[in-house]
């Protein structure tokens, strides 16, 4: 039971991680139809800023802060100048974009930054709390709690205000949304700045767990693209989902089967998912209507 | 439109071809060119900035006492990024473009492996920085090697562990070259000490969680000590979800983690853990009689005040290396590499950073087990290791 708790910990905390990088694709994939792969580069964007900035002796929380508003700042740069140039061209050809915006981003991150590993001190120590016989770190917790925040937030601003619905009408139907009066250039802008928040928020909430450096976001763009493709591309809750799951998978194939194998244990259920429900678990239905 | 153009093209490849024509041959007339491939940066970095930079420092100091054989030393880098296929691409410009008539370098294990067969063919003397014991056994005739060995890495913790009477262990490695090597290293070292391995665990070099290993080694039943073979931040996070999960058994770490950043990034959470390294690490605290002591601290202070950088171990390799070289290359009188590599295999008595190297035509590392020593971090610090009886 105990053994049970600590993978259970362990894969939720990775998994949060995996679900708010899942859930930065599925915004900007709906709202632009461009799979962009620079969303780990935010995530170690939220994690170096903070780091070097509180390192400066910058307090935490403004550290925090100015990170988020520099991942939103690429982020807009990375639509401005990468993705807007390119409009209309081929799904293949703007992935491809983005995966050059991310090797850029990382090589500019090595010179501003460095090209050392970085800690960052835990929110509220490093005393693990102990769960029938598990052990847990404060920092998870806020990781956790984080990443349930965000979803929550995220939730309410697309069903409650009118941005939020205009977000959702352009996913639907890019067209129609134009029809009815929606500046659906502007909101694929706000996906790009949000895509960029999100991913800062991740980046500094796991920071002080996982360490950092100018290169951590290459594996984490893989990880939540595998676990956004599992949950269904295209869909928030499908993100989450597919997070988590992804996280449990690694952590309960490390600790019950072998740990050499826990990637391609994790990666061969999620072959088999897709084999089954191609769309993913949570995916959209598209139907065609002629 | 058309011709223009390609007219300017010739233009530049033709110039090209006379620069490089004139300036390759001239260039190794008058100097010594010594190539190098270094992962300056990638998750290497840790290993190869230091290694980079001290390569610089002591070839402007070599040059500035007067060089070698009167000659000056010219030194070329190319960094790999620590990508085997990369390394191996500049390897072979190396050879055929820039002509080095010797080579320092390789970062890490992967990356020499993959050079080796072009400084082979070459007949260029080819010393690596890299760790693993597969580099020099068996003997390649032209590839040395400077750091310890990882099979000497797991005798010298076995010693330790046979001394504390623990003999019962679990093995938490990392996947990557480093680990995977040390850790086969260690299976196969480990029924000469008596040591019985009842877990034997691994990760991903870019895992960010490795409670669910650890808690399984802690479940272990009768485990008395736990060997994490790993380089770069793997086993400050081992360190970290070690303490977290509340393991009370000693944890020894590699040599893989001997530097200061190993003990930042693990933070109060390394206290205590055990590793052998080089006596580089303890400079200040080596008795006055220790025959390394003066090279040490020579070493470390040199290297400080340039890079106002913690020195680490793995900047030694690369001193101990260069100088290997610029003594061979002074005993053998000649720029000619195959010399070189006579009198790079008679090294004898050469005190490096590393230890006291022997080198001879079946040893091309020559290094015992007292070059090793068992650090204990202590207070945030290496520590000379009191082992218990």
């Amino acid at each position: 039971m105990a053994e049970f708790l600590q993978f259970c910990a362990s894969g939720l905390t990775v998994g949060a991680v995996y679900a708010l990088v899942a859930l930065g694709f599925t915004i900007i994939y709906n709202a632009s139809d461009v799979v962009n792969f620079a969303q780990g580069e935010f995530v170690m964007l939220g994690g170096m800023v903070t780091v070097t900035l509180s390192a400066a002796g910058v307090p935490l929380p403004l550290a925090a802060g100015a990170a988020i508003v520099a991942a939103i700042l690429v982020g807009l740069a990375l639509h401005r100048l990468a993705i807007e140039p390119a409009r209309g061209a081929s799904p293949v050809t703007l992935i491809m974009i983005t995966i050059g915006a991310s090797i850029f981003i990382r090589g500019v991150a090595q010179l501003v930054f460095d090209k050392q590993f970085h800690k960052l001190p835990a929110f509220s120590g490093d005393t693990p709390f102990h769960m029938l016989g598990a052990t847990i770190l404060p920092q998870s917790f806020w990781v956790l709690g984080g990443a349930a925040a965000i979803v929550v937030l995220l939730h309410a601003f697309f069903e409650g205000t009118i941005i939020g619905k205009a977000v959702l009408a352009t996913a639907a139907n890019p067209l129609a949304a134009r029809l009815v009066g929606i500046n659906t250039g502007s909101i694929v802008t706000l996906s790009f700045a949000l895509g960029g928040a999100i991913g800062a928020i991740a980046g500094i909430l796991v920071t002080p767990i996982t360490l950092t450096s100018y290169n951590v976001g290459t594996l984490l763009a893989l990880k939540g693209f595998a676990a956004g493709m599992l949950g269904g591309i295209g869909s928030p809750l499908g993100a989450v989902l597919g997070g988590v799951a992804l996280g449990l998978l690694e952590a309960f194939g490390a600790g019950y089967l072998s740990s050499t194998y826990k990637d391609g244990i994790a990666f061969i259920v999620i072959l088999v998912v897709l084999s089954a429900l191609p769309r993913g678990l949570l995916g959209r239905r598209s139907v065609e209507r002629v | 439109m058309k011709t223009p153009t390609r007219f300017v093209f010739l233009l530049a490849t033709g110039a090209a071809a006379v620069a490089l024509a004139t300036t390759g041959p001239s260039a190794s007339a008058q100097d010594l060119k010594i190539g190098s491939v270094l992962s300056a940066t990638g998750p290497a970095s840790f290993l190869g900035s230091p290694e980079d930079k001290t390569l610089h420092l002591y070839v402007d100091k070599i040059n500035s006492e007067g060089g070698a054989l009167g000659k000056k030393i010219v030194l070329v880098v190319y960094d790999d990024g620590g990508d085997p296929n990369k390394a191996r691409t500049f390897a072979t410009r190396l050879v055929e473009e820039d002509h080095v008539i010797a080579m320092v370098g390789g970062t890490t294990t992967g990356t020499t492996l993959a050079m080796a067969p072009i400084f082979e063919d070459a007949q260029i003397p080819f010393i690596s920085l890299a760790g693993a014991i597969e580099i020099i056994d068996p003997v390649r005739k032209y590839v040395f090697k400077t750091p310890h060995t990882d099979r000497m890495a797991c005798q010298k913790i076995f010693a330790d562990l046979k001394a504390r009477g623990l003999t019962k262990i679990g093995m938490i490695s990392g996947t990557d070259a480093f680990g995977k090597s040390m850790h086969d290293q260690c299976l196969k070292v480990a029924g000469d000490y008596g040591m019985t391995i009842l877990a034997d665990e691994s990760y991903g070099a870019q895992d960010s969680d490795i409670t669910p290993q650890l808690t399984k080694i802690k479940n272990t039943p009768d485990i008395q000590a736990v060997v994490n073979p790993g380089f770069g931040q793997g086993p400050a996070i081992v360190t970290r979800n070690y303490r977290q999960l509340g393991i009370t058994v000693p944890l020894y770490e590699s040599h893989g983690v001997a530097s200061k950043s190993y003990i930042d990034l693990a933070g109060p959470a390394a206290e205590g853990v055990r590793l052998p390294a080089a006596a580089l690490l303890v400079a200040d605290k080596l008795p006055d009689n220790d025959p390394q002591k003066i090279v040490v601290v020579d070493y470390k202070r040199t290297y400080e005040t340039a890079t106002r950088e913690p020195v680490s171990t793995f900047g030694g390799h690369a001193y101990d290396g260069l100088f290997i070289l610029v003594d061979a290359i002074k005993r053998a009188g000649s720029a000619d590499p195959k010399k070189i590599r006579d009198e790079i295999e008679k090294t004898k008595g050469f005190i490096g950073t590393g230890g006291i190297v022997n080198m001879s035509p079946t040893d091309h590392l020559g290094l015992n087990l007292s070059a090793f020593r068992m650090l204990e971090i202590k207070n945030g610090d290496w520590d000379l290791a009191q082992t218990a009886h």
